[in-house]
């Protein structure tokens, strides 16, 4: 279908100053508005079977027998595996290898996966995961992580003592003589309840094997990270990288529910093979909320010194958070939480313990803000309390504990770009703070908070010799360029990304440029979309690739036109005499000149993050640095019915440093997805758990808000225009998530005068602080 | 179960299909039909990713027989735009980043069709309340409010272009 975008492209045709800055439609956007782009469940290959898991009823059994042999012989079915043919394990983390794709001995959670099956249809594979006999001895389960760091048998890992998966101390500078020096000193505890992505889109994999002997598998896939899977499906499989091809079709949402690997994934894959035949799995809602990888429940005991003047002098936390049956991305979670405490405010001494405990339930992983979110509600609430008791304005308390970058925290964060000023201010001014904060009538409040986040995490999961990310691409005769980037478009804008900033540089008309991304058989390695990493990664490196292919085209131009490159200009889809402009070439017949010489026109560039940006030497310093740092404040007013406890949010206003936009309108969505996913965490979504159940796998038991629960929310984009950044670009969809959730806690408190320190604040922990204030009336 | 002969009219072309009476319209559209724009997002009809126009109203795809469809027009997300001319709604999403993973667009932009066709200049709270049963993840409504406001410029600019014509 022929795009018909409103704007006219060609009003930005070819120059870099017009195209990065531009309110460019996704380029993908024609495809998604009519219907005609495909996820990976509306694919479908000739003989295509359907694929289901068994899934485990108890929340910790030993398996002491599987029979599979009823559902073998139901007419429809083609495979049946189980845990014996699955032995290998794998998990996201180096250290954390503790799953299979079928269990082998144990279960640890209700939804655990049991076995898989495939046939003609999907009620033919439902009778069929009926057939399969299993045989459970049940053992004790632990569903409360401070519960199950006192269990002493049973565990649930073996070689995890007190069901503790990673624990990290970290002391930085002194925190005794940092609170000897405070003059006020607050300690309080804080509760974050369980939360989960819910992409609208479930994930769906796709597998197919070519018939022997090559015994290649080619997986479509519904992921965030193309790459990882690649390595994981070859090391379960017990096959050669280069015989597995992951390709990933549009993706219906991740916010980081897929960025590890999915059970159904390896699923879909050994069945496949076991079947001789396309295998496509994509799971039900409830199974979606199953599979979970979360963002998990997490306990804050937290202690903050100040001086008289608020200025912080030592922050102690220590963080407990509810990891589920498996490590995940676990250690890197409970390093988070602790590690950026950090890189905000200027913090000269901190003490951190933390622990990531097994429960059995679900395993926890990375969700939008990973790790960050709930250390920061809790420190930002606490500021906020401090600020209360020591008549100082919220705004004024974050002011004087700033950092003065180009700077390096105790922790060894390296900050250069620091739009966190300007983001205060500005929604300082446009909320009219001043007016309303403490003023407004009893009922209505007003609150403010910050936060920030990481553009790409510095040192990869993956330690190897290689570039975080690579970008090629070729320039054809007509001057036609391809991107070919393992960057994974999840609806966050990538391919529109490296589309705009690779048409700036080399100062053509995005219609030139098309990008094939995210297929391991024909795109460089990527390391995947998470922890806000590709704009500043792969786009660093599409404007490499450019910067390549650009020198090339020059080199060619000016042999032709009798001239050096220095003295050529490559804008508006020509290149130019700088001294004589009736002397140029058009980009395509330049292009021309390169293939012709050449045979072909291509140009590849990568990204590493610096060295000075990798972090310190210590025990779990690898987690936490990053190239870059985004910044927010935000404000958010409310209404709180004193009679019912509910609150209504009225209006937020988002500042956020994403050092430069590069598509303004891209960075205001990611910005308001992130500020909403937050509302919903501050005041209404919970996963609520039973004996190990979830009691609302659903999207509206779980609250997930619709137009009527949603406030507009204003974006204020701050550029600090990061020295290393692309056209000086950092992160824009994860940082702003964190601020908004205390933001809502102390808007509460201005309008009826009581804190809650547990997420999310339903009506009913309104209402129960609000009698406990009455009973300490007089 | 047995199968029967059911003809659906959909985006304007009469379709003929052997279908078992407890087929969903869903599953009908996108197994046998193709027509995958329609999506499924949920088990309980909570999300409104499958939304098709039934005679131009709105209605969940996932709840519906096919078989009982017979005599209406269908429309789904691949009959809306007019050949290759995006329709208003369709190039409002585009413009106005309303689409981001673009799994809920599909059921956002045929809701959001009923209403400008019921009503041409909605409120505020009128286009809140009418996609209240449209859930999207990504873009906190903010940006699929201004798709639909962009769709109502451009349905209104369209008129005033079509004015002197008559």
């Amino acid at each position: 279908m022929t795009v018909d975008p409103v704007t006219s492209r060609g009003s930005h045709r070819g120059s870099s100053s017009s195209l990065v800055g531009a309110r460019i439609p996704m380029v993908d956007s024609a495809d998604k508005v009519t219907g005609a782009g495909k996820y990976t469940d509306d694919l479908t290959l000739p003989g295509m079977l359907v694929g289901k898991i068994l899934h485990s009823p108890h929340a910790h059994a030993r398996i002491r027998s599987i029979d599979p042999s009823a559902a073998e012989r139901l007419p429809g079915v083609h495979a049946v595996v189980t845990g014996r043919e699955t032995p290998v394990k794998y998990g996201i983390l180096p250290v954390g290898h503790d799953e299979t794709i079928f269990a082998t001995d144990k279960v640890r959670y209700i939804g655990d996966n049991v076995a898989g099956v495939a046939a003609d249809s999907e009620s033919v594979a439902e009778e069929a995961l009926r057939l399969i006999k299993v045989d459970y001895e049940v053992l004790p389960a632990y569903f409360d992580p401070e519960q199950s760091m006192l269990v002493e048998t049973n565990l649930i890992h073996d070689g995890k003592p007190r069901n503790i998966e990673k624990e990290y101390h970290h002391h930085f500078g002194n925190v005794e003589a940092g609170f000897a020096e405070a003059d006020y000193i607050r300690d309080d505890r804080f509760e974050c309840a369980e939360v989960t992505h819910a992409a609208l889109e479930p994930h769906s994999t796709l597998a197919r094997f070519d018939p022997d002997p090559d015994g290649s598998v080619t997986v479509w896939s519904s992921t965030q990270v193309p790459y990882y899977l690649m390595r994981t499906l070859a090391a379960t499989l017990e096959l050669p990288e280069e015989k597995v091809r992951v390709i990933k079709p549009l993706v219906g949402g991740g916010f980081g529910g897929k960025s590890e690997v999915v059970p159904l994934e390896l699923a879909a894959a050994v069945l496949a093979r076991k079947a001789g035949a396309p295998v496509k799995i994509t799971y039900t809602r409830e199974e979606v909320f199953y599979a979970h990888r979360g963002r998990p429940r997490q306990i804050v005991e937290l202690k903050t010194g100040v001086k008289r003047d608020g200025k912080i002098t030592a922050v102690e936390a220590r963080i407990i958070q509810d990891g589920g049956a498996y490590c995940s991305y676990g250690v890197v979670t409970i390093l988070y939480s602790g590690q950026l405490l950090n890189a905000l405010y200027d913090i000269p001494n901190v003490k951190f313990d933390g622990y990531r405990v097994l429960t059995n339930k679900p395993a926890c992983g990375a969700m939008r803000g990973h790790g960050t979110v709930n250390s920061r509600f809790a420190f930002e609430t606490q500021l906020n309390m401090i600020a209360e008791v020591l008549g100082i304005d919220p705004a004024e308390i974050r002011r004087r504990n700033l950092l003065h970058p180009p700077s390096m925290t105790v922790n060894g964060l390296r900050v250069l770009s620091y739009g966190y000023p300007e983001c205060l201010d500005r929604v300082v001014e446009q909320s009219r703070w001043k007016q309303k904060y403490g003023k407004l009538p009893y009922g209505k409040g007003i609150g403010l908070a910050g936060s920030h986040y990481v553009s790409g995490a510095a040192n990869a999961i993956v330690r190897a010799e290689m570039p975080h990310t690579t970008v090629d691409l070729t320039i054809d005769r007509s001057g036609r360029v391809t991107i070919y980037s393992g960057a994974s478009e999840i609806g966050q804008g990538s391919d529109t990304m490296q589309v705009q900033v690779v048409a700036a540089e080399l100062g053509i008309g995005l219609e030139r440029v098309k990008i094939v991304a995210a297929d391991t058989a024909r795109t460089p390695i990527d390391l995947g979309s998470y922890s806000s990493r590709v704009t500043f990664m792969a786009g660093n490196a599409a404007i490499a690739a450019a910067r390549e292919a650009k020198q090339q085209i020059l080199a060619a131009a000016a042999q032709k036109l009798g001239t050096t490159p220095e003295n050529l200009a490559m804008e508006g889809e020509r290149i130019t005499c700088r001294d004589d402009s009736r002397l140029w070439l058009s980009f395509a017949d330049a292009a021309a000149l390169v293939v012709g010489s050449d045979g072909a026109l291509r140009a590849s560039g990568s990204y590493s993050p610096p060295a000075s940006a990798q972090g310190g030497k210590y025990k779990g310093a690898g987690v936490g640095p990053s190239p870059a740092y985004s910044y927010s404040a935000q404000t958010v007013e409310v209404t709180v019915d004193p009679e019912t406890g509910e609150v209504k949010v009225d209006r937020i206003i988002a500042a956020h440093d994403c050092g430069k936009a590069i598509n303004p309108t891209t960075v205001e969505g990611q910005v308001q997805g992130s500020v909403w996913m937050g509302l919903g965490q501050a005041v209404q979504e919970e996963m609520m758990w039973q004996g190990g159940r979830l009691m609302n796998p659903g999207l509206l038991e779980y609250r997930s808000a619709s137009t009527l629960e949603s406030p507009p929310i204003e974006t204020i984009i701050v550029e600090s225009n990061d020295p290393e950044g692309p056209f000086g670009a950092k992160e824009a969809g994860e940082g702003s998530l964190a601020a908004t959730i205390p933001a809502v806690v102390q808007a509460i408190h201005d309008a009826v005068g009581v804190w809650i320190t547990s997420l999310p604040v339903t009506p009913e922990k309104v209402l129960k602080a609000l009698e406990e204030k009455e009973s300490l009336k007089p | 179960m047995n199968k029967e002969l059911v003809q659906l009219h959909i985006n304007g072309r009469a379709y003929e299909l052997s279908l078992e009476a407890n087929r969903l319209l869903l599953d009908v559209l996108r197994q046998n039909l193709g027509l995958t724009g329609t999506k499924r997002g949920c088990d309980d009809s909570s999300c409104g990713a499958c939304t098709v126009l039934i005679d131009g109203e709105p209605q969940m795809s996932c709840l519906m027989l096919a078989v009982s469809y017979q005599e209406c027009e269908i429309t789904t997300i691949e009959g809306v735009a007019d050949g290759s001319r995006l329709d208003p709604l369709q190039r409002g999403f585009s413009v106005e980043g309303g689409a981001q993973c673009g799994y809920c667009t599909p059921g956002m932009i045929l809701t959001a069709k009923y209403l400008l066709a019921q009503n041409p200049d909605p409120t505020e709270q009128e286009i809140n309340d009418a996609l209240s049963g449209n859930l999207c993840r990504c873009t906190g409504y903010t940006q699929i409010l201004a798709s639909v406001r962009r769709a109502m410029e451009l349905l209104r600019e369209a008129q005033l272009q079509e004015a002197p014509a008559r």
